[in-house]
């Protein structure tokens, strides 16, 4: 017997909602999907009318379910957003380039600007000359670490007024383990936000309009809206330790499927004690970028590839960064412990 | 509640190894007898000493256990709390360095009714804890989680704490107790013994009806959770404690922390696994073991033979995936096995938390938890994760008033008129929820536990087949709740101020 759609009673149901387990049709999941969406960012107040969005396209699922359902809401409710896709690529042959493809003929279905920042151009580096260098372990945090001021530097490039992620709901839940398992409580008490407060020069606001939707759900919307999107791991392992968030949050999700939202309410519920010591936001003394550290990250990042000592940027070396600044050469111990051991 | 350190017996063979050869750390001449993080090799006296000393250290750093105050340590039989009953009679010993000076008991709470052990099993355990009890010389109390049926409404309503004492109080306290001759008060005076009561066949099964009605592990775990400290508590009251010791070790507390964390409980994560917690307001929980690992304990107990018993619990032999508790803790064992200091990162996080809603001193109940007792969660802004989930159901649902189908979550009800509540009389017929659907009318009021409910117990009731099980102390008093706020509601235009409840 065909099971019938538990929000129109017409039609036959397609699937079963990963997040409330209601058995519904393409066209009530379609409309479900992104009122949801639509609801988050009224309540949210993440944009106002007249203002320029960036949308952080990868190709992938997530970056293109927001592309298109931000393209869709904002007609549908009349937004009065200036919408963009903003790319970086970060040099991986095999991987980037064939995403950018992607991104590319999403800029024709949806009609939208694109652009791409690489980290070439940028920074000198492609993320195939790092890899040679560092090898790879660690080598994600140069990327992710490069990845977020690209984006900054795009966005400024295009003039937006704010950014859109496509972080979904499992994404914030296996960072808000994360930080738990990492007792990183400054970013276990930032990382349920919704959107991050203008934080001065040379930053862009960003938000996260697929807070609250489930991968399931982006992936289920994308399957049977036909997306046209990218789907393959990034060739350079992705982070070991993260794994171990991912599978543990997976594995809750099937003991109980509200489990990601659970974790993002207390997330958003936590508060953090009085008299605990919290980094306070500076700028970078080098590029002027936001840096609880005399150096932003990617300056020190930047600076040990350089110089070929690629773990200056690896664990803490606080203490190096005076000597960078003021161009010091550092002793041969220093400089020992610093490159990279391959053999 | 105690049983993680299962898993370290073979550990403690693989350890003793390597460490032969090597010297004490503390001490430098004995040779080691245990290794307790990596590079950190005691010598058996050192060991002792150094665990003795935590102890004291953190109930004397705390200072919220006041001289001759009466403390009631909960006991489950397990490893970690059976290891801090013996720390209190070692620190009350009258050789003792920095002596204890409180005044113990002990309370056992059997759960074998609710686990399904059989009489002669609960027997068996209960004669063997008893006889340990019985050596330490303290009073203490055999009390079968039965008794949870027959509940006061009190137990969950929180009770005004006695007016916060001064920083200089207990250096006061201290002072008087140490003038005031004291030796003759800190043995006790007389042996009160409660033995286990002979359970009636019946209440067992009411029990496991009321913990079978959760349909699923998870929730019958958070549930039992629930119960056995509401138990714990009332005894406590009646008895005259005002301190109640939880055994609750770093790796527990660790798992503990992790597993609130993923059933929502995220504004309560401090009062959950901190040195201290008063959210029954009289009554303080306290956790002196929380700087141990399990690790420790098992060195210790195995070290200086304190017996502990194994006491099956509800998620015993059953898989990592059985509940949201079993799979958390799996994968902080497992994650402990390969990263050493997971369980200490996780512990230290929890250091820094504070719930996010101030206990004020008012005992302003209608505010608070039915189950949980503390303070609800659930009035959050619009961008949030519980109204993003509310926004979820509505718009899965029909869009008709009219059609009501299996699908639309059940509606969290007394066992009153749920039918006829709920939009419509014809789902009345309805197969799976037909049960406690028409089995009603015993009374005619219609309480909506969900409001009274934190984020997390909401979800554990959701878990549940019905409430109609639930003992009567919380429907009596949900319903009590329920028509307060009917009642402020009705007058409200006549509050002048809305945030002020005025009792």
């Amino acid at each position: 017997m065909p099971v019938l759609c538990s929000s129109c009673a017409e039609k036959r149901a397609v699937l079963k909602r990963p997040k409330t387990g209601h058995s519904l049709c393409k066209e009530c999941f379609f409309w479900a999907f992104e009122e949801e969406v639509h609801q988050t960012i009224v309540a949210a107040k993440l944009f106002k009318p007249g203002e320029t969005v960036g949308i952080a396209a990868s190709g992938g699922k997530d970056s293109t379910v927001l592309a298109h359902v931000m393209k869709v809401l904002n007609e549908r409710y009349s937004y009065g957003l200036e919408l963009m896709l903003l790319s970086v690529d970060e040099g991986i042959t095999g991987y980037r380039d064939d995403s950018l493809e992607t991104v590319k003929r999403n800029q024709q279905q949806y009609e939208l600007p694109l652009k791409i920042v690489s980290y070439e151009e940028l920074y000198g580096w492609t993320m195939d000359a790092i890899v040679k260098q560092v090898g790879l372990k660690n080598n994600c945090t140069f990327c992710g670490v490069f990845r977020r001021q690209a984006l900054d530097r795009g966005a400024i490039m295009l003039k937006v007024d704010k950014i859109c992620t496509g972080h979904n709901a499992d994404d914030v839940a296996e960072t808000v383990l994360m930080n738990v398992l990492r007792g990183d409580i400054a970013r276990l008490r930032r990382c349920t936000a919704i959107s991050t407060a203008s934080e001065g020069e040379g930053v862009v606001p960003r938000c996260k309009p697929l807070k609250y939707a489930y991968e399931k759900e982006i992936v289920l919307y994308a399957y049977f809206k036909k997306l046209d999107y990218f789907s393959t791991e990034c060739i350079y392992s992705p982070n070991a330790y993260r794994g171990y968030a991912r599978t543990f949050l997976k594995d809750l999700e099937s003991v109980r499927p509200s489990s990601i939202m659970d974790i993002i309410h207390s997330g958003e519920n936590l508060s953090v004690r009085e008299g605990v010591k919290m980094p306070v936001q500076g700028t970078c003394n080098r590029c002027g970028y936001i840096s609880s550290q005399a150096l932003c990250k990617s300056c020190v990042l930047l600076e040990g590839l350089n110089r070929g000592l690629p773990k200056l940027g690896i664990g803490k070396h606080h203490r190096l960064h005076d000597k960078i600044l003021s161009q010091q050469p550092l002793t041969e111990k220093e400089e020992r412990k610093l490159k990279s051991v391959d053999f | 509640m105690c049983q993680v350190d299962e898993d370290y017996q073979d550990g403690l063979e693989r350890a003793e190894v390597p460490s032969v050869s090597k010297k004490c750390v503390k001490c430098k001449e004995a040779s080691a007898a245990v290794v307790i993080r990596a590079g950190d090799t005691y010598c058996r006296g050192c060991f002792k000493e150094y665990f003795i000393h935590k102890f004291r250290a953190m109930l004397g750093k705390n200072r919220i256990i006041f001289p001759g105050e009466k403390v009631l340590l909960a006991v489950s039989g397990g490893p970690s709390s059976c290891s801090m009953l013996s720390q209190v009679q070692e620190g009350l010993s009258q050789n003792a360095h920095k002596k204890l000076r409180f005044l113990p008991g002990i309370v056992y709470i059997d759960e074998g009714g609710a686990v399904g052990q059989s009489v002669e099993e609960r027997q068996r355990t209960v004669a063997e804890l008893q006889a340990v009890f019985k050596a330490t010389g303290f009073p203490f109390h055999m009390v079968p989680l039965e008794e949870v049926l027959d509940l006061p409404s009190s137990v969950v309503v929180m009770a005004p704490s006695p007016s916060e004492p001064p920083a200089s109080a207990y250096k006061a306290a201290v002072d008087h107790f140490i003038q005031s001759d004291s030796s003759g008060c800190l043995t006790p005076q007389y042996q009160e013994q409660t033995l286990l009561p002979e359970v009636q066949e019946s209440r067992t099964q009411v029990l496991q009806q009321l913990i079978g009605s959760a349909k699923t592990l998870t929730a019958r775990q958070d549930l039992l959770n629930t119960l056995r400290q509401h138990l714990l508590v009332h005894t406590a009251r009646t008895k005259g404690y005002s301190k109640l010791m939880l055994g609750d070790n770093c790796t527990r507390l660790a798992v503990k922390l992790l597993t609130s964390l993923s059933l929502g409980r995220g504004a309560q994560l401090a009062q959950d696994t901190g040195f201290s917690d008063s959210r029954y307001g009289d009554i303080i929980l306290v956790r002196p073991m929380r700087d141990y690992s399990a690790k420790e304990i098992a060195y210790y107990n195995y070290m200086f033979n304190v017996t502990s018993v194994f006491i099956p619990s509800l998620d015993t032999k059953t898989t990592d995936k059985a509940s949201i508790q079993r799979l958390t803790e799996s994968f902080v064992t497992k994650l402990q096995a390969d990263f050493p200091s997971t369980v200490s990162t996780i512990y230290r996080t929890s250091e820094k938390l504070q719930t996010a809603c101030r206990s004020s001193c008012t005992a302003d109940h209608p505010d608070r938890c039915l189950l949980c007792m503390c303070a609800l969660d659930t009035a959050v802004e619009n961008a949030s994760a519980f109204q993003a989930t509310l926004t979820s159901e509505q718009l899965s649902q029909s869009k008709s008033l009219g059609a009501t189908r299996t699908e639309i979550p059940r509606q969290i009800r007394a066992p009153v008129e749920q039918c006829c509540s709920s939009g419509g009389g014809e789902d009345c017929g309805r197969a799976e929820t037909g049960g406690d659907c028409c089995s009603s009318a015993k009374e005619p009021e219609t309480i909506d536990l969900k409001s009274l409910l934190c984020y997390s117990c909401q979800l554990t009731i959701k878990d549940m087949a019905s409430v109609e099980h639930l003992p009567q102390y919380i429907l009596s008093e949900a319903q009590k709740r329920q028509r307060r706020y009917q009642m402020r509601e009705e007058i409200s235009e006549f509050l002048l101020d809305d945030g002020d409840e005025g009792d």
